[in-house]
């Protein structure tokens, strides 16, 4: 099984991919119309969420944070497998990432900016919420740089401008094709604005290669530091459950876990909707689906190394608290985490597993339900069952508002990367073609030996 | 405002909160309150509610655990086998408790709760963005968010309760976090007319809400600093130190007598509020 066919023409690259921008399958639009649909729901209740006040969300004292928190940090998570395929897999020179790290990327790219909206949604007065930034004042207030979340503020910002740089910059050579291919009209105009004159000069190569490269390098620090940022908004604070030292390097598997389970999931849908079966190669599938492997094991490694030291630990409250998580109200839920992130991977150790799209689909969303459940069992049991007993509350449900706007996240999410997905070449052509080509040079290398060099 | 406040050498500031400190100078606000003496009766929170214009959320609300009492009242059943009306209970009013090294502090992202130089822990509503971290953070979940638009939206006044609303003390709109103050008002008024005679404030001159209401005189207020106030005699009778996480008397072996103790010391919040253990009936 390839990788790639070698005989793949050049223009054969190009016309498949300008193809995914003009005629896409009609699954293409029910998605894009469902996603509508749901981002909808969210601006409903988020409407109504700011005109009454937070209580609609049916938070109180102690559950003073809810799923908007949690969806966030899944969010962060998914953002994550973006930049392992297209910067650290580029700097470790696998090939194989060049058909797929476009959309990896792109959805780094919206799912911060999902992200980003569940710090606004969560905040009592959202009208406000610039005083969480560093900006010159006049009365000489800045923020409190003491505080985890305005590290969180200002992490997340140079992840995202940065992801956006890269995706953007890697993304040149291959407008000014469209703008080379594309008949007149608005589309044109952008692709001519975006592609800044880029004409393939040698000059230009060389200066792109070095500009793709440093910032990749930049990219690859920011990822691991973003959600180990995240992580201290936890890790940092005195509650039982959340005082961890395994939290941050915890944070970073379990972010790079759902992205990869994320990516699998869109892997599979963009393969079908836009045709392009010959470049997302079920080999490549099978490369992705043995490195989210992996990342499950290191993930459910260092849960058991988070359980174990709260257990063997003297702290009687993080005690407490796994024992409620357990046993107490969030049990199915916790087990339900465990279920699907540690055991319904052990799937994908089997071969025939590794290339059933239908098995694979199912499974991968099995993982980032896994993933989001565990955001949830992060936050909601520590607010639950904390250190004065008297404020326990284990009955506490977030109301249809918390659940109408993380299902309208997923319809937000949704709709960008498939608007993205139409108007931006979600493959990239000029990587696909140096990877055929190595790979037909390497061909030709082999058959030449075998017929033996003279 | 400048780049040159963010070169400061600001590590000179750094010191273990509140042991490497500088005394409160001329004051520390403090309490002690007594469970002894607690009867449970809810009138220091019935005068908080008066005092502090805190929003009368309802039934239903408060049921969803939104309610906005500064200073509740913790019932607890005593555990031996008699059944109620027998079954004996204990009291707690619960109310922040100023720490000195306040949990909240340190992780509100704009600043909005801060330490004042007389050593309560303060809120600063203008500025606070509803992020909620200090709840999140507070190990004795005494902060109460604005669930709702209370004195707007929710009209927990009618028109002729606007009357009755302390003119001393703001209403707070939705999405900012609220709690005890140790009714600042009143501090500041009676600092205020010290000042003006040039003395400090003398013993008894400030009470709080709370303490003013309670009718078995539980609840004791004043300036921890004034070797005079009843406050310091009974840190001090009482043998606790407002800057230690375990105090020398606990060290003991076997425990000591005494009555005094800060809940949650070991985490090192550092509380401002001392409490006098129950003397059990079985004890006497």
């Amino acid at each position: 099984m390839k990788d790639i066919r070698e005989d793949i023409a050049w223009a054969k690259i190009n016309k498949d991919v300008l193809g995914s921008l003009e005629n896409p399958r009609k699954l293409y639009w029910v998605i894009l119309f469902c996603a509508f649909a749901a981002f909808g729901v969210g601006i409903g209740c988020e409407v109504y969420q700011y005109q009454t006040g937070l209580g609609v969300a049916n938070l109180n004292n102690p559950h003073a944070w809810g799923l908007y928190i949690s969806t966030f940090i899944f969010w962060i998570g998914m953002s994550h497998s973006g930049t392992l395929l297209s910067a650290i897999l580029h700097l470790m020179h696998a090939d194989w990432r060049k058909p797929i790290y476009r959309f990896a990327e792109a959805m780094t790219t919206f799912s911060l900016m999902t992200a980003g909206l569940f710090v606004m949604v969560h905040i009592g007065r959202l009208w406000q919420f610039y005083y969480s930034l560093p900006y010159p004042d006049e009365r000489g207030i800045w923020p409190n740089f003491q505080s985890p979340l305005l590290w969180d503020a200002m992490a997340i910002f140079t992840y995202l401008s940065s992801s956006i740089l890269f995706l953007y910059v890697g993304m040149i050579p291959d407008l000014a094709i469209c703008r080379d291919n594309m008949h007149e009209g608005w589309r044109k105009k952008l692709y001519t604005l975006l592609s800044l004159g880029w004409e393939g000069t040698d000059r230009q190569w060389r200066n792109f290669r070095v500009t793709y490269l440093t910032i990749a390098c930049f990219l690859i620090p920011l990822a691991v530091s973003v959600h180990s940022i995240v992580a201290a908004d936890f890790a940092m604070s005195q509650q039982p459950g959340w005082h961890v030292t395994s939290f941050p390097p915890y944070f970073v598997a379990g972010a790079l876990y759902s992205g990869c389970s994320g990516i699998i999931t869109l892997f599979i849908i963009l393969r079908y909707v836009f045709k392009f079966e010959e470049y997302m190669t079920l080999s490549i599938l099978k490369k992705i689906v043995r490195l989210t492997f992996a990342i499950a094991m290191v993930w459910t490694y260092l849960n058991a190394v988070e359980f174990a030291s709260v257990w063997y630990s003297s702290d009687q409250a993080s005690k407490d608290i796994l024992i409620q998580k357990a046993t107490g109200t969030y049990a199915p839920f916790w087990w339900g985490m465990i279920f699907c992130g540690s055991i319904v991977p052990l799937t994908l150790a089997f071969k025939r597993a590794q290339t059933s799209i239908p098995m694979l689909f199912a499974v991968s969303l099995l993982l980032n339900l896994g993933m989001w459940l565990e955001r949830w069992m992060i936050i909601a049991p520590t607010f639950s069952h904390g250190y004065y007993p008297w404020t326990w509350d284990h009955d506490q449900w977030p109301s249809l508002v918390q659940w109408g706007m993380v299902f309208g996240s997923f319809g937000w999410f949704t709709m960008l990367f498939m608007v993205f997905c139409k108007v931006f070449p979600s493959v990239s052509m000029y990587e696909v073609k140096e990877m055929v080509y190595h790979r037909s040079l390497h061909l030709k290398k082999s058959e030449t030996a075998e017929q033996g060099a003279p | 405002m400048s780049v040159n406040n963010l070169l400061e050498n600001w590590s000179q500031f750094r010191h273990f909160h509140p042991v490497d400190d500088k005394p409160h100078d001329p004051y520390k606000w403090a309490m002690s309150i007594d469970l002894d003496a607690c009867t449970g009766c809810n009138a220091c929170s019935v005068a908080c509610y008066a005092e502090n214009n805190l929003p009368v959320v309802g039934k239903e609300k408060y049921a969803h655990g939104q309610a906005m009492h500064w200073i509740r009242i913790e019932r607890y059943w005593d555990e031996d086998d008699r059944e109620f009306p027998d079954q004996g209970a204990q009291f707690l009013p619960m109310m922040c408790q100023q720490c000195e090294a306040a949990p909240c502090e340190t992780v509100c992202p704009v600043a909005a709760t801060n330490h004042t130089a007389d050593g309560l822990n303060s809120q600063v509503y203008n500025r606070c963005i509803g992020s909620r971290y200090c709840s999140a953070n507070c190990p004795y979940k005494v902060r109460y968010f604005n669930w709702y638009d209370y004195p707007s939206d929710d009209n927990v006044w009618p028109a002729e309760m606007n009357q009755q609303l302390n003119p001393d003390v703001t209403v707070r709109g939705k999405g900012v976090m609220e709690k005890c103050t140790f009714c600042v008002q009143r501090l500041h008024a009676a600092k205020g007319t010290a000042r003006s005679e040039g003395r400090i404030v003398r013993d008894g001159e400030v009470q709080t809400a709370c303490q003013q209401a309670c009718p078995a005189s539980a609840i004791s207020f004043g300036n921890l600093v004034d070797p005079e106030s009843r406050v310091h005699k009974q840190w001090q009778a009482q043998q606790v130190a407002l800057d230690k996480d375990v105090q020398t008397k606990d060290k003991e072996e076997g425990g000591s007598e005494l009555r005094g103790y800060r809940i949650f010391e070991e985490l090192r919040p550092y509380p401002s509020v001392m409490y006098l253990e129950r003397v059990r009936e079985s004890a006497v």
